[in-house]
């Protein structure tokens, strides 16, 4: 049970920038998501606070204490990889224990059974405590990866993409473990990912990064609902916000040289100013006295809800509507979008209006 | 008969037909093994049941099992069997720790590490006979390098039979050891990396990472490195023939040798040169046997 925190960490690989100056703060017992693309820095950050990469430049704090020159064992964290990491000519037990046989820690056989199989029954793998590890699948493994994390009762949990290897169906399963298992633990989870549904779905926190520096860090809904730049309104939500460009006059969107025009709710925009909007597919409403008329370009049903891209002109706008509402391609469908929810962007920076003011 | 056309054209755009690669090649390899592997083996199993000796024109005469008890009840051939072995297991011990631990060394980031490699590897591709000529000279107690440098004055090595036949093993030690470094390197290298930094998150110490991750690992390749040295180990011949004519550096190849070319026992030799055979078949199921168990765990 720790507070983690990361004070202007950079580090350089050859001439890659992975981190640039990265602040980020961890508290305890929260389970925080670090959301990026391939390449932004996620994996760099946690091996960083792991102590299995040293900082070019900055601190990191583990409660206060600047763990600099602490080594991965000292620092008593516990990784989880994508790549389940398990140690190969083992049996399940074998690597439960592992972590525990170590002489620091100075547990008895008693102890050691004891907390391997409490760590067994909670990742549900007890009847598999006696196999060997090549023999499971890829689930199981990463099962017993995190049941490894776990019997050493660690100050914080690390997970470099736990489930990206996993299949559709056993990654929910899991999410929804580890969440609970979370609550059940208390602990600090840092959690990485670059799949955005992960994030929102799991974390108490989510921290966006781009090329190596935070760009947000809130709530999931925080971030979704008001994202502080384009970036982070593309990174979050599927199907994404709408981005679409355009103008401010009297208290209008104008949006693509006069293409069409709804009201938004202003909030620190200025008339002329080249903006992008930004709204919510769920945000769009399809009415039929609604004041704008745009084309059915596509339907992507989802059993609760259809997605809809209407086209109006040159420009593209993701709806999504009740899945028994009947539409029919290139049907022309009235829409309009909830005033307050639109968010203005600047064209050029990309920043949010409303988080800049 | 009117599809024997076009068949023709297919198969001389597919280039040789199973027919012509038969015949191109199956068959010269097998009429070579016959002739060269497959008939002396046979022969020399018919004369070690016989007294044959290659020198006269004198018949072959048929002498049952004579032979191999000879052989098995005598001393001085134990003897031979006896230096054999201690041999094997000195030279294969040497070029397995120094092998091993060169390869440790290498396997880690360091400046000139490919020139270091290569210029380890060398010694292997040396023939044996002017190793054991050079090393002679070093091992020379006048003027030779290593009494020099160690600081052993007037040392004896090759001339002292109890030192002969480890000064042989060391030679053997030092042109081998790269063999086993290679095949170590290749297997350490394929260790993942994530699983050190895994144990190093464990808190798992040197000598546990090692036993319990980088050996388990590395057996295999390292079984196949050791099955390697020890045939050719057991098979030492020219080494130790150049390096010493001590009596306690007598190996069962040189034993062998003497036997059947300076006594012209054929017959014999024969038969002793089966029971060497059977040995080291034996000797490398054994280790086969355990290379499977190795690589099933």
């Amino acid at each position: 049970m720790s507070q983690i925190k990361l004070q202007n960490i950079s580090k350089t690989f050859g001439v890659n920038k992975a981190l640039r100056g990265l602040d980020l703060t961890i508290e305890d017992g929260e389970f925080f998501v670090l959301l990026g693309q391939t390449g932004a820095g996620k994996t760099t950050s946690l091996r960083i606070i792991a102590g299995l990469e040293r900082p070019d430049d900055g601190k990191v704090l583990i409660d206060g204490q600047d763990v600099a020159d602490w080594n991965a064992a000292e620092r008593d964290v516990a990784l989880v990889l994508q790549q389940y990491s398990l140690y190969p000519r083992l049996t399940v037990r074998g690597n439960l224990e592992f972590p525990l046989r170590s002489k620091i820690r100075g547990l008895n056989e008693n102890q050691i059974k004891r907390r391997v199989e409490q760590a067994a029954e909670t990742l549900h793998i007890t009847p598999l405590l006696d196999r060997k590890v090549e023999r499971l699948s890829g689930g199981e493994m990463q099962r017993v990866s995190i049941g490894r994390a776990i019997v050493r009762e660690p100050r914080v949990f690390l997970m470099d993409e736990p489930l990206s290897a996993l299949d559709a169906k056993l990654r929910e399963v899991l999410r929804v473990e580890l969440k609970k298992l979370h609550n059940e633990l208390g602990a600090t989870f840092l959690f990485v990912t670059h799949d955005q549904v992960e994030a929102m779905s799991m974390g108490d926190k989510i921290g966006v990064l781009n090329k190596g520096r935070l760009v947000q860090v809130g709530t999931p809904a925080e971030v979704y609902s008001n994202p502080v730049n384009t970036f982070v309104a593309r990174a979050v939500g599927s199907p994404p916000m709408n981005l679409i460009d355009g103008q401010l006059s009297a208290g209008s969107a104008s949006i693509g040289a006069g293409a069409f025009s709804l009201p938004v709710a202003a909030n620190g925009g200025v008339d002329g100013r080249d903006l992008t909007f930004g709204v919510r597919p769920e945000d769009v409403t399809l009415e039929s006295g609604a004041p704008v008329e745009g084309r059915v370009f596509d339907i992507e049903d989802h059993g609760v809800i259809k997605i809809l891209t209407l086209e109006v002109g040159q420009n593209r706008l993701h709806a999504t509507v009740p899945a028994q509402m009947s539409v029919k391609l290139d049907d022309s469908v009235r829409f309009g979008w909830k005033p307050e929810k639109v968010l203005m962007f600047d064209r050029g920076t990309g920043v949010n209006l409303a988080a800049s003011a | 008969m009117t599809h024997s056309e076009p068949r023709a054209g297919q198969s001389a755009a597919r280039g040789l037909n199973d027919k012509s690669i038969r015949n191109l090649f199956i068959f010269p390899t097998i009429a070579f093994l016959i002739i060269f592997n497959i008939f002396p083996l046979l022969f020399s199993l018919y004369t070690s049941f016989t007294d044959f000796r290659a020198s006269t024109n004198a018949p072959a005469n048929w002498v049952g099992l004579e032979n191999y008890s000879y052989l098995l009840t005598n001393e001085f051939i134990w003897r031979n069997f006896t230096i054999t072995a201690k041999y094997v297991l000195i030279s294969v011990t040497g070029q397995v720790v120094v092998g091993f631990g060169l390869a440790m060394l290498l396997n880690r980031y360091m400046p000139f590490k490919g020139l270091i490699t290569t210029l380890l590897l060398l010694p292997m591709m040396l023939s044996m006979a002017v190793v054991g000529l050079f090393w002679k000279l070093l091992y020379d107690p006048n003027f030779g390098i290593i009494n020099h440098s160690l600081g052993l004055g007037k040392f004896e090595w090759l001339a002292n039979p109890d030192m002969a036949l480890w000064a042989v093993a060391i030679t053997d030690i030092w042109m081998w050891s790269p063999f086993v470094m290679l095949l170590s390197l290749a297997g350490l290298s394929a260790v993942p990396k994530h699983l050190y930094e895994a144990a190093e998150i464990d808190r798992a110490g040197t000598f546990y990472t090692f036993f319990r991750i980088t050996l388990p690992l590395v057996a295999p390749i390292l079984m196949i490195a050791i099955i390697f040295r020890t045939m050719e180990a057991f098979k030492t011949f020219d080494l130790a023939y150049i390096l010493s004519s001590q009596p306690t550096t007598e190996l069962i190849a040189i034993r062998l040798y003497k036997m059947a070319f300076l006594e012209w026992q054929t017959g014999l030799s024969s038969a002793f040169a089966y029971i060497v055979l059977v040995m080291v078949v034996g000797i490398t199921m054994i280790y086969v046997k355990y290379l499977n168990k190795v690589k099933e765990r």
